[in-house]
């Protein structure tokens, strides 16, 4: 699982049809320190989150099994919208 | 699974059903030797370990599933262990 930035939308009428109804996102994976970190990707919503907003996403077979049909073609999936990432540099020196 | 060390905090009110109640702790994965290598991720916290702590964290989602009990939830890493002792190096 990892933090990244919502920075765009993706919109595919022609697709899998168990993609339909899932809004796909264009997020861009970030470091501790909320640098851009490896090349965006493209995720399936599932708590609405909008562009510009920090996303907690999972990857793998669990992205998934976040949306209502299980079997589906998704391998990342926005899960949380992130409030506060905070590193607490004093404590691990 | 591998070693970490809980570096920060993620909090989110707002996230997927099977996430609520559960922590979320930032881990630096790290070298045989301790060393900060790679890049954090976040992973369910299952042992209430603490930020500095050095910790034993699985990045595969069967057995995070498995620790948080729940098999429908969308998770891909989890804490399953707080590590006290390396090769008989203790750990601060």
């Amino acid at each position: 699982m990892f933090v990244a930035e919502i920075i765009g939308t993706v919109v595919a009428t022609e697709k899998d049809p168990n993609l339909l109804g899932i809004t796909l996102l264009i997020v861009q994976p970030l470091d501790e320190e909320r640098l851009p970190k490896g090349s965006p990707i493209v995720a399936a919503d599932t708590v609405g989150i909008g562009v510009g907003e920090l996303g907690l996403c999972t990857g793998g077979r669990e992205a998934a099994m976040a949306l209502p049909k299980p079997f589906v073609p998704v391998d990342c999936a926005v899960v949380g919208i992130v409030d506060n990432l905070d590193v607490e540099r004093e404590k691990i020196s | 699974m591998m070693l970490g060390k809980v570096i920060g905090t993620v909090n989110s009110t707002l996230k997927h059903e099977a996430l609520k109640g559960s922590t979320l702790l930032l881990v630096q994965p790290l070298s045989e030797a301790l060393a900060f290598k790679g890049v954090p991720f976040v992973a369910v916290d299952t042992v209430q370990a603490g930020v500095g702590a050095t910790v034993l964290v699985g990045r595969e989602g069967g057995s995070a599933r498995m620790a948080m009990g729940n098999d429908q939830a969308p998770v891909h890493a989890a804490i399953f262990g707080i590590v006290d002792f390396v090769k008989d190096q203790k750990i601060k």
